[in-house]
């Protein structure tokens, strides 16, 4: 069965074709980076203008891509949110006409769900299973009693931990995106300013990055108020320490509590090596039944491909939307 | 030619399904609903009503602006998508244009449409009803300060016919300016009709699916202060696909 999927919930506009739910076909990504770079993050208003400058274009590519026709199309499915409303909706109006003209059903999809479903394109995923979604938008610990099941276990109460990143990252003079360059950054640094490791010692899953954001933007504007030079990488190396070791502290415990058989890390900042790498260690260490998954470097960030994995799942379960479908910026799973 | 026209520019939603000249089917809405919702059912209405199938269209004409930016996006979204799917031809028409040709009855009469910007700016421009009894661009849409607009219209020596719901609601500052040279008639439809949208775009040249945008007049404000400290290089571009 070929799924025609789209996602346009932030800043790519994406189409893919996906068979039976796990093999990629074609995924086509138009990424708008470059003109939210110009503004230190993503203007809603122009990330919708952009959707529409590129929807048909990247849906005609992944068709071709694929090598085949709508005719061989079986169902059509699309991330109906959370995200920017304004964007959801480019991806929501251009998949209820595809699926009304061309006469084919119609599959809403999650994108957090999409996110943890990328990991099976490249791997299968065995259930229950714990996943940890880091993203800009996202930090949730998710435990999946069986396929299509969502319970988010914990979550961030403030900012995003992709969010923080970027935003120490305009401290830090970094061009947006900044978690990809903190994160290089770190490498050649030391983690030396020992910054708070929020809420590490309570007993719930949930996250909270903004203290951690203040506690590094004091830091620099105290040495900078006193003429001191910190070492930029050391402030990288220390930012990234105390973000990794949080949300590795609470997936490994969370992962004892539930009967687990897989930890799979999904979402854009699943991309950040020091957490592909230290949650790869500590989970050889401290849960030797259980395997992680991490999807390959191209499947983190947003994309079509993984909304056609999840919508597979959906179409399964009889999931299905009508013609007056619309988006859902707050949706929760 | 059988042509599916929509409208969702700004709080009215107008569809219709129009064989030629011939109305089939036609529904207008004229409240704050989400078009979102409502569109592509209304559509799928419109044609069992006038007992199509999608298959059978060819053509879709679409209100392209200016107007609300979601409304907007929503309309041609849904049109460049459904022309694509159904490999038949796509025609954007200026919402405007929609309006003025309300008034196609005043042959010879300047038609000015309104629609509220906000911040004391318009979308509006000049319509002239020619011997067709269509509606021709004497001064072409633009975004424009209330005043300024009003003070150009005065300086023209005719009468002039004020269309659109918003254009009522500023009735008594059009006046001041230009006294009795300024005309609103019941008599001319204030909301958008679909019907008449078909008939703009049956005889307006078919435009490019892949690269249709809606015409907002108006740049995103963070967009036109990156303008105004820079330059796009010509060629460059801000959206990469891989």
């Amino acid at each position: 069965m070929k799924i025609l999927a789209i996602e346009s919930s932030c800043d790519e506009t994406s189409a893919a074709v996906i068979e039976d739910g796990c093999r990629q076909l074609s995924n086509v990504v138009a990424s708008q980076i470059k003109s939210h770079k110009r503004f230190g993050g993503v203007v809603p208003e122009i990330a919708s203008r952009h959707h529409v400058e590129f929807i048909t274009l990247v849906i005609e590519e992944a068709l071709q891509r694929a090598q085949c026709t709508l005719k061989e199309i079986d169902a059509v499915a699309v991330t109906e949110g959370p995200g920017l409303v304004g964007a959801l909706l480019i991806g929501v109006s251009a998949a209820k006409a595809i699926a009304y003209a061309a006469g084919l059903p119609l599959i809403p999809v999650n994108h957090i769900a999409g996110h943890i479903y990328a990991a099976n394109l490249n791997d299968t995923l065995e259930f229950p299973l714990l996943a940890l979604v880091v993203s800009g938008g996202h930090t949730e610990l998710v435990y999946m009693k069986e396929s299509g099941s969502y319970e988010i276990i914990g979550e961030t109460r403030d900012d995003a931990v992709g969010e923080a990143y970027d935003k120490i990252g305009r401290v830090i003079g970094v061009p947006y995106p900044g978690g990809k360059h903190i994160d290089e950054m770190a490498h050649h640094g030391k983690d030396r300013y020992n910054f708070p490791r929020a809420m590490i010692k309570e007993d719930h899953y949930d996250f909270s990055f903004s203290g951690l954001k203040s506690a590094f933007i004091n830091k620099v504007h105290n040495a900078q108020q006193r003429d001191e030079v910190l070492d930029s990488n050391d402030l990288a190396a220390s930012f990234q320490a105390a973000a990794v070791d949080v949300l590795i502290d609470k997936t490994i415990r969370a992962a004892k509590e539930y009967p687990v058989k897989q930890v799979v890390l999904a979402g854009g900042v699943a991309a950040n090596s020091a957490l592909r790498n230290e949650l790869a260690k500590a989970v050889e260490h401290e849960l030797p039944n259980v395997r992680l998954i991490v999807p390959p470097l191209s499947l983190t960030g947003d994309n079509a491909a993984m909304i056609g994995a999840a919508a597979y799942i959906a179409y399964t379960r009889g999931e299905r939307a009508e013609l007056d479908l619309n988006a859902k910026p707050g949706l929760s799973l | 030619m059988k042509i599916l026209a929509f409208d969702t520019s700004n709080t009215a939603m107008s569809v219709a399904v129009v064989d030629g000249q011939q109305l089939l089917a036609e529904k207008t809405v004229n409240v704050r609903k989400n078009h979102s919702i409502q569109l592509m059912p209304t559509i799928d209405l419109l044609l069992q009503d006038a007992k199509w199938t999608p298959q059978m269209l060819e053509r879709i004409v679409v209100a392209e602006g200016p107007g609300s930016y979601t409304g907007l996006r929503i309309a041609a979204t849904t049109a460049k998508t459904l022309a694509w799917t159904l490999g038949i031809d796509l025609v954007g028409v200026s919402s405007l244009q929609v309006l003025a040709q309300n008034a196609a009855m005043l042959e010879g009469q300047w038609i000015c449409p309104l629609f509220d910007a906000r911040r004391g700016n318009f979308y509006t421009g000049l319509y002239r009803i020619n011997m067709d009894g269509q509606a021709v661009v004497i001064e072409p849409d633009t975004h424009i300060a209330l005043v300024e607009w009003l003070d150009y219209l005065a300086h023209q020596d005719k009468t002039i016919y004020f269309v659109g719901e918003d254009a009522w609601k500023i009735k008594d500052t059009i006046k001041k300016h230009l006294a009795d040279r300024a005309y609103f008639s019941k008599a001319i439809l204030q909301t958008p009709d679909a019907w008449q949208l078909s008939q703009l775009g049956a005889c307006k040249e078919v435009t490019d699916i892949h690269t249709f945008v809606p015409q907002y007049l108006k740049l995103a404000e963070a967009e036109a202060n990156w303008l105004a400290r820079h330059t796009l290089q010509e060629g460059e571009s801000l959206v990469d696909t891989y």
